[in-house]
């Protein structure tokens, strides 16, 4: 296996408030990885990172073995240009909690017009792709409708579909139910855990779903304070943590004790 | 009124013009309001900065000293413009400065995740502008350019003061040589509210029409 991401001693801070602390985090190529932690505890902020929509104050991201934020410029590290950003995005896809649909375009013009202007793909292509991604996430029929007029959990998984048009080699979705009635959750995260067994893409998912964490990850990251507290298996991390930190926040969110 | 009558064909004239001017004024304030609307947002802060100048200027000063300033002072620079031509610039120039603001504000209030979105998908800056914000702008745009609109047909009335033959113009002709006051400025006035009242109607049928794809069920081809 190839590390596909690292983060090396990076630190984040919004004004006086110090985000991530050293952190060094890394994820293997195809991993499938649940984030969980106490919100605020800078999850978000991680896949932020990784999305080029956040800057980092200290330290190295590496994606696919090329500085993500920065540059050589004559044997010299300088901060990335938006060339070269542009460049290292081709490789990452996000899927957000609000689900941020293009509201003025239908649900297959969302999926059909970034492979159009950024991938350079012939309309037709574009179209047929989008309705086999449309049919992936069981929205075949509803390809001519716009946003508004999708539920939650269809506009997210129209969102999702829109991801993987673009062929990411790394996909992160941030809390991509945390903004659903509850009635709508499942129907997304089934998506998601058929793309966990069926796809080699490197995910990394922010949840509070810890049932879904199980299924989908292969490693679980416990975060607390931007800081890594615990990692592990599934099976490790739920049924024995070893930290009293993930316990208490286990315990707290699913109301057992492991 | 029998007499006011007799004037007819000045009255039409000074329709014409009035509608000319109004349409005219029109197109340079629509290209003035996107030209300095989105400098806005340029990366360079010099187009920025001009964009401001150019804004504060424009919107800061009367709309008749720019008149005037077009018509008597650039002739003494060599510059000599129509009536016609200084009314339809001073107009155009002066409402696109409102209506940059209108096309700012527009851009502006497309959600920061939708900048995000684009971003995530590797939109580039031209074309996040060019089909993710611009069209959710546009929309938006087209009731407060109407008000502008209407604002524009009233301000064309000053343009009678650069001796423009347009309805104010006329109906002062009319009521100098017939010594009537309330008929003449009675029609006009009919004629700017009719005027008016199409130019809303317009408007109102450009906003649905937009609108009217959004809500769309079946898509059209494409
Ligand atoms: N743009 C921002 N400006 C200021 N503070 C922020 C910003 N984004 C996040 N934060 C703060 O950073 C901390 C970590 O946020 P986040 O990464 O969203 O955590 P999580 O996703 O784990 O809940 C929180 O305290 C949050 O309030
Ligand atoms: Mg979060």
């Amino acid at each position: 296996m190839s590390r596909i991401i690292e983060f090396q001693n990076v630190s984040k801070a919004y004004g006086d408030l110090q985000v991530l602390k050293h952190l060094d985090m890394h994820v293997e190529a195809g991993e499938k990885l649940a984030l969980i932690g106490p919100s605020g505890s800078g999850k978000t902020t991680i896949l932020r990172i990784l999305m080029t929509l956040e800057t980092i104050n200290s330290g190295h991201v590496m994606v696919e073995g090329d500085y993500l934020w920065h540059q050589k410029v004559n044997d010299e590290l300088v901060p990335a240009s938006e060339k070269h950003l542009r460049k290292m995005r081709e490789n990452i896809g996000m899927v957000f909690q609000q689900f941020n649909l293009f509201p003025h375009l239908t649900a297959i013009a969302n999926i059909e017009q970034p492979q159009i202007l950024i991938k350079g793909v012939d309309k037709s292509d574009a179209t047929n792709k989008a309705r086999e991604l449309l049919a992936l996430v069981g929205l075949e029929e509803k390809e001519n409708h716009y946003p508004h007029q999708l539920s939650g959990g269809q506009q997210q998984r129209v969102a999702i579909a829109r991801a993987l048009a673009m062929d990411p080699k790394i996909m992160l979705f941030d809390e991509v139910t945390s903004a659903l009635d509850p009635e709508l959750v499942e129907e997304v995260l089934n998506v998601l855990r058929l793309l966990a067994e069926t796809s080699d893409t490197t995910m990394l998912t922010v949840t509070h779903e810890m049932n879904f964490a199980r299924d989908f990850a292969d490693r679980v990251l416990f975060f607390e304070k931007g800081q890594i507290v615990e990692s592990g298996p599934p099976n490790e991390i739920f049924k024995n943590p070893k930290e009293e930190r993930t316990r208490n926040f286990l315990r707290q969110i699913i109301g057992e004790i492991p | 009124m029998d007499q006011v009558l007799e004037y007819t064909p000045i009255i039409i004239s000074g329709t014409i013009t009035t509608i000319e001017l109004t349409v005219a004024s029109a197109i340079v304030a629509l290209i003035i309001a996107f030209t300095v609307g989105l400098s806005r947002f340029s990366r360079f802060a010099a187009v920025r900065v001009a964009a401001v100048i150019y804004l504060e200027f424009f919107r800061g000063t009367s709309a008749i000293v720019q008149m005037f300033f077009m018509f008597y002072v650039l002739p003494l620079l060599g510059i000599h413009l129509s009536p016609l031509l200084a009314g339809i610039i001073a107009c155009g120039f002066n409402l696109g400065s409102y209506g940059s603001e209108v096309v700012r504000g527009a851009i502006q209030a497309v959600p920061r995740t939708q900048h995000e979105a684009a971003t995530a998908l590797n939109y580039t800056s031209y074309q996040k502008f060019r089909y993710i914000l611009l069209p959710q702008a546009i929309p938006v745009m087209i009731p407060t350019f109407g008000n502008l609109l209407i604002e524009l047909l009233k301000l064309t009335a000053v343009a009678s003061l650069i001796t423009i033959s347009d309805l104010t113009f006329m109906a002062q002709i009319i009521r100098v040589q017939t010594a009537l006051t309330l008929e003449p400025f009675l029609v006009i006035m009919v004629i700017y509210f009719v005027i008016a009242s199409c130019l809303v109607a317009i408007t109102d049928f450009i906003a649905k029409k937009i609108a009217k794809g959004r809500n769309l069920t079946i898509r059209k081809g494409i």
